[in-house]
């Protein structure tokens, strides 16, 4: 009889390398619980990921899955067509807001417009990490980023909604908005991402999974300071929840 | 006594002290007498008797660098 179990270890699906991002970056928890809803869907083998462009452009050397790297904002274009050609394997996009908000959108949503079996995982903390703290598509009114120095203004446009605006596509299966500024948000963040992969699984089509990320050293805070700011500002107007689910009517 | 303990693979840890604040029993903090591989500030467990096992460090680490056990109690053999 044994007389200790371990109850949480590393996951499988991350490789053996460290990830690359800076100290409390929530990146680290996403790609955790992606590795961990493959892992536990028992789709690993079969799975290939596209990194994007950005601070998730190195991950393809964190996840142990196979990985392709696509151009900027083409990663679902990417996808659809690996999908294509692997109808049996499961395809992941991993995309920052920078990445699928403002230059990928065209891609984003002529994928779910083309209902492809595909799953996005989009990160959105409201900066251009990587590149030095740009205003991004879902930079919030009021805040400061180097190319918004006084705060983004109307004249800059307002905040893009991207989960409610792919929640309106009617190719689009399942949209998710989750958080991951507490241990209950994480695991409600990985039941998303594990009914994500499952409508993948049975291929029922697109799939979309927004999670609310910091960004600590562009927004200027420590990793802590950063998460409370998501919970006050961002949450607030990024509601969470689900957007929509066409597998509900299907189930009855 | 301790529920269960934690491992931590200092040489990994980025010093983000996230975990430090999900730790419902508070025995998580930055020991600034050491300095990693990395050249961060690392994580240690300065009171491990009163460790629950709960997992939440583990769950928040971006690093995933905590290895969390639990121990098996002998009535529920």
């Amino acid at each position: 009889m044994p007389k200790s179990k371990i109850v949480y270890e590393r996951s499988e699906g991350l490789s053996l390398m460290d990830n690359s991002y800076c100290p409390g970056c929530t990146h680290g928890i996403i790609h955790k619980l992606v590795a961990e809803s493959l892992v536990e869907l028992e789709l690993l083998e079969r799975t290939i990921g596209i990194s994007s462009v950005g601070c998730s452009a190195l991950n393809y050397d964190f996840f142990s899955c196979d990985m392709q790297q696509a151009p900027h904002g083409r990663a679902p274009a990417v996808a659809t067509g690996i999908k294509r050609v692997r109808p049996n394997s499961i395809i992941f996009t991993y995309q920052g807001d920078g990445d699928l908000a403002s230059i990928g959108i065209a891609e984003a949503i002529h994928a779910a417009h083309r209902s492809e079996n595909i799953t996005i995982v989009f990160v959105n903390n409201a900066i251009y990490g990587m590149t030095g703290g740009q205003m991004s598509p879902t930079t919030l009114l009021g805040q400061k980023t180097t190319t918004s120095p006084d705060g983004r203004t109307k004249a800059q446009g307002l905040p893009l909604r991207i989960a409610e605006m792919m929640a309106t596509i009617p190719g689009a299966t399942y949209v998710e908005r989750v958080s991951v500024h507490n241990p209950q948000h994480v695991a409600k963040a990985k039941k998303a991402l594990k009914k994500a992969f499952s409508i993948q699984k049975e291929n029922k089509g697109f799939t979309l999974i927004e999670f609310i990320s910091t960004c600590p050293v562009n927004w200027g805070m420590t990793p802590k300071d950063a998460v409370d700011w998501a919970v006050d500002n961002m949450i607030p107007y990024y509601p969470l929840g689900v957007f929509k689910d066409a597998t509900v009517g299907e189930e009855k | 006594m301790a529920k269960g303990q934690i491992f931590i693979e200092t040489d990994r840890c980025k010093g983000c002290a996230l975990c430090t604040f999900y730790c419902p029993v508070h025995i998580l903090k930055l020991d600034d007498t050491q300095t990693n591989a990395k050249g961060y500030t690392p994580m240690v467990t300065f009171d491990p008797d009163k460790c629950i096992a709960c997992g939440f460090c583990a769950i928040m680490c971006p690093d995933s660098v905590i290895t969390v056990e639990r121990f098996i109690k002998e009535a529920q053999k």
